[in-house]
């Protein structure tokens, strides 16, 4: 036993919590405010106290890819971003890809391919799809593998998504390589 | 009607509409991110609810104690599953469960819970049967000719011992729903494969009528056979929110009790010993089997696989007790254990006597039930052809260079058939059509398969129809299990739809035919009226059979009804098909492997699925179906095994870091063959869920053989298994 108990260490400044604070999420253009413990995640922030629910969240664990968002146009597992440290960053989700009633030229070429079944890992995929192509807009099928490689598909429509990731790269920049 | 009305398929060269490669239906949902999943459902008021579960294997509650939980900031119920004195058998078993304001509140008072185990001896792990004592329940032995002459007069004999692991279904929604339980009635968004019977499953365990629990269920992420009852979450959830005032409860499982306890296939290991004639004809079948489908063993796979006519045979097996979570159906229970112990064991026999075993499988195809063995053989020689077979396949272990190619061949058969289906075909004075069942879609397409029967049906296209499915108040449906929803589903569809037509032919034949028309040209005798024997709906139109110029449109029909409207129902009866639909697929396959020896990696070249099928509806969603279930296969069979750790009775990976599910790289180049052909049309509509994916670790088990030139006994085809067959190390 010490003989004077042992007192917290101040906390260094700029450390907030554990109790929920203000934050603020730029998500596909649009300030939002929630009030969320900082250990909230991005992934949960978003599902679970905006209801923005085409992140989904399987794996949890930054494997499956299935939360996939683009944070500043990189593209990240948002189970593994915490929800205070995607403050002052530009968030796209899928919800933000294309207005009611219209689909992105991805969107359409997952449905054009068929590369979707239950759909589940659908809207990661898209997300993991256009950010690859953002950065890749004449991919080979080489590069379709590695890029794409972070997100899992239970159903198996690994061959629907090589063809429309073929196909939204002519849609979205004009002529993909082989 | 007197007579009974024609609900057979149109003729394959005549339909619109079936047949046609339509994409799916829900398909911009799906890929906008706007599909609502039930794990997607946030309604006002939502509490999450967490579940503790046990770190042992096998232990008994000592004492639990939810006081401190139950002050906790946020908390607003505390549910005791496992009292003290109750028995844990796995590794995962729920406990207890908490409801909170947030998901983060509630898993801080699940860690608050404290609880005592005694802990119990276990055992984990069935591959080494030795080990297993008195977990290990013989299951008797069947007998057929004379096994044991057939064995001495052989002129050759083969034998292996083969293994395929338990593997988990990891569908990427997890298990669970959201529900509000509020006086005696109970609102439920769950997960399910089968949106009819969950509530009344519910209904039972809650004690509330099963008339008033209602259930809703858009999308589904995916259930592979594991997703039917309730589950003790659903009821663990009611009485969550019956608890918290009636607030709704969100519980699903987190990734790592999903993969636990929320279903697996179970394993099968054989001793297999084959006897026959040096031409390659199988006389005489060995085996002594076991599996572990969990605490009550289960697990029997059908022995040998598809040849059930080998004269001779000797069977045993054993089921293994584990601690470890229960198994449940998986995409076509214990078919997948047989195929791959059959096969591999035919392979072996193949490589014994000197033979191509494309060679001994057409061979032995002579001993598949009769009417299957052209079908097999016919498939076969399919395969063959688009592997290129003559090109690449050379005798095992003659693969020439650093890396190693091999071919291997793998074969399935499962039934089908259709559930117990109810449909509602209502058509309005407007021309709206509406198509109503209380089945869900499991990503297979059914939506879409039932808008198709009914436009063909109806004459209309596509977008003319409108689909309602996915909840109990809908006409009934069944469980999708056994690949039989698009039986169930094609069939009610098709008769709600011919009767709700004969109707609207009645309401609109005295404008076309004339008042009288009906008994003055009706030629069946009985038949109240004539006209639906006189008319036809084609192209948007309502005419005088193959009279084009005597028609109205699809609309002017429609008025022809009056204020009210028609509503028919169709229903399948799996006692009665009744022609529509059929049972009964078979499939081969070939994989065509490359394997490093030097690191066991094992890739996958090209892999080839001939598929039976009957009348397909969508040739787009059925080469889906098959796809995807080789591509799970290639899954299974390269990186999928629920390892166990018989020190600590823990499962060591649950998760899918190092459970491994293949990725976009992972597959190859997959090509598929629908059988399409009339002689299959006529058949009827038979359901694909199941039947590609069986055969796929059959196939490259062999193939990996092929290419290293020793059995690779064990599944999956990991860079440790292959590496031990080399080196001639057993495990």
């Amino acid at each position: 036993m010490l003989e004077k108990p042992a007192e917290a260490a101040p906390a260094p400044a700029g450390v907030v919590g554990p109790a929920a604070v203000p934050v603020t999420l730029n998500i596909n253009g649009k300030p939002m405010n929630l009030t969320i413990e900082p250990r909230v995640t991005l992934l949960d922030a978003l599902r679970n106290h905006l209801d923005l629910t085409g992140a989904k969240r399987v794996c949890d664990r930054g494997t499956c890819g299935a939360c996939t968002v683009i944070l500043d146009g990189k593209t990240v597992y948002s189970c593994s971003v915490l929800a205070i440290d995607a403050q002052g960053k530009n968030i796209e989700t899928i919800e933000g890809l294309a207005p009611a009633g219209s689909l992105h030229p991805v969107s359409a070429a997952f449905w054009n391919n068929d590369a979707q079944q239950c759909g589940y890992c659908t809207p990661g995929f898209v997300m993991a799809c256009k950010g690859f192509l953002d950065e890749h807009p004449n991919p080979s099928m080489e590069e379709v593998e590695h890029g794409l490689g972070g997100n899992l598909c239970r159903c198996g429509t690994y061959m629907g998504v090589r063809r429309a990731v073929l196909e939204a790269a002519q849609q979205m920049k004009g002529g993909a390589r082989g | 009607m007197a007579s009974t009305p024609d609900y057979s398929w149109p003729p394959m060269d005549q339909r619109k509409v079936i047949g046609q490669r339509f994409k799916r239906l829900d398909g911009p949902q799906k890929s906008s991110g706007r599909a609502k999943y039930s794990s997607d459902t946030n309604p006002k008021g939502l509490l999450f609810g967490i579940y503790l579960t046990s770190p042992h294997a096998h232990a008994r509650v000592t004492s639990i104690d939810t006081s401190a939980a139950e002050k906790m900031p946020g908390v607003k119920a505390v549910h005791v599953a496992a009292p003290a004195g109750t028995e844990l058998q796995w590794q995962g078993f729920e406990i207890a469960a908490v409801a909170a304001t947030t998901e983060e509140l509630a898993r801080d008072a699940v860690r608050a819970i404290k609880v005592e185990y005694e802990v119990l001896p276990h055992l984990v792990r069935e591959d080494d049967l030795s080990k297993a004592g008195s977990r290990a329940k013989a299951a008797g032995e069947k007998v057929t000719g004379d096994p044991d002459k057939a064995f001495q007069d052989a002129e050759a004999v083969s034998e292996g011992q083969y293994g395929i692991p338990v593997i988990t279904h990891c569908c990427l929604e997890p298990h669970g729903q959201v529900i509000q339980w509020q006086g005696d009635q109970v609102v439920a968004w769950p997960s399910t494969q089968d949106v009819t019977r969950w509530g009344p499953d519910l209904a039972t365990n809650l004690k509330v009528p099963a008339t008033n629990i209602k259930v809703s269920m858009d999308y589904i992420g995916g259930g592979f056979g594991s997703k039917f009852a309730p589950d003790a979450w659903g009821e663990v959830a009611a009485r969550l929110s019956q608890k918290a005032g009636g607030a709704p409860i969100k519980l699903y499982l987190d990734r790592a009790t999903e993969q636990l306890i929320a279903g697996n296939r179970p394993s099968a290991f054989a001793k297999i010993r084959v006897a026959g004639n040096k031409d390659g004809t199988v006389t005489a079948w060995h085996s002594e089997s076991w599996a572990t489908g969990g605490l009550t063993g289960g697990g029997s796979p059908p022995l040998p696989y598809v040849l059930s006519e080998i004269p001779n045979q000797r069977l045993t097996h054993t089921a293994v007790s584990v601690n470890a979570g229960p198994n449940r159906a998986w995409r076509a229970p214990n078919n997948q254990q047989a195929s791959y112990l059959t096969c591999s064991a035919l392979d072996d026999f193949a490589a014994k006597v000197g033979m191509d075993p494309a060679d001994v499988f057409a061979k032995n195809f002579a001993l598949a039930p009769k009417e299957r063995i052209e079908t097999y053989r016919y498939q076969l020689q399919k395969a063959l052809e688009l592997s290129e077979w003559k090109k690449f396949w050379k005798p095992r272990g003659q693969s020439a260079g650093p890396i190693k190619r091999g071919l291997g061949i793998g074969y399935s058969a499962w039934g089908g058939l259709g559930h117990q289906s109810q449909c509602r075909t209502t058509i309005n004075p407007d021309g709206s059509v509406l198509v109503e069942i209380g089945t869900q879609d499991l990503g297979t397409g059914t939506r879409t398969i039932i808008t198709q029967v009914a436009a063909e049906t109806l004459g209309l296209p596509m977008n003319a129809v409108k689909v309602v499915i996915g909840n109990n108040s809908l006409p009934p449906d069944s469980a999708s299990g056994g690949s039989t929803t698009v039986g169930g589903v094609s069939a009610s569809t098709r008769k709600a739809s011919v009767n709700a037509l004969a109707k609207l032919l009645e309401a609109a034949g005295p404008s076309l035919l004339g008042p009288q028309a009906n008994t003055a040209t009706r030629t069946e005798p009985g038949a109240d009226t004539g006209y639906a024997e006189l008319l036809e709906a084609v192209e948007g139109r309502i005419q005088v059979k193959g009279v084009p110029s005597q028609s109205l449109t699809w609309e002017a029909a429609c008025r022809k009804m009056g204020t009210g409207k028609i509503s028919e129902t169709g229903a399948n009866n799996p006692r009665q098909p009744g022609g529509l639909i059929a049972q009964g697929a078979a499939g081969v396959q070939i994989a065509d492997v490359s394997v490093d020896p030097e690191t066991g990696v094992v890739r996958v070249n090209r892999y080839v699925a001939v598929q039976d099928c009957g009348l397909v509806v969508n040739p787009r969603l059925a080469e889906s179906q098959v796809y995807g279930a080789v591509i799970m296969g290639i899954s299974t069979a390269l990186f999928e095994q629920r390892i166990m750790d018989q020190r600590t009775g823990r499962m060591l990976n649950p998760d899918m870091e190092f459970y491994k599910l293949a990725g976009i790289g992972d597959i190859g180049e997959i090509v598929v063959h629908m059988d399409i052909r009339p002689e299959n049309d006529k058949r009827g509509v038979i359901g694909l869920g199941e039947p590609p994916a069986v055969a796929i670790c059959a196939a490259i088990g062999n193939a990996v053989t092929n290419a290293v030139g020793v059995r690779v006994p064990n599944m999956p085809m990991t860079p440790r298994h292959v590496l031990n067959a080399l080196a001639g190390r057993i495990a």
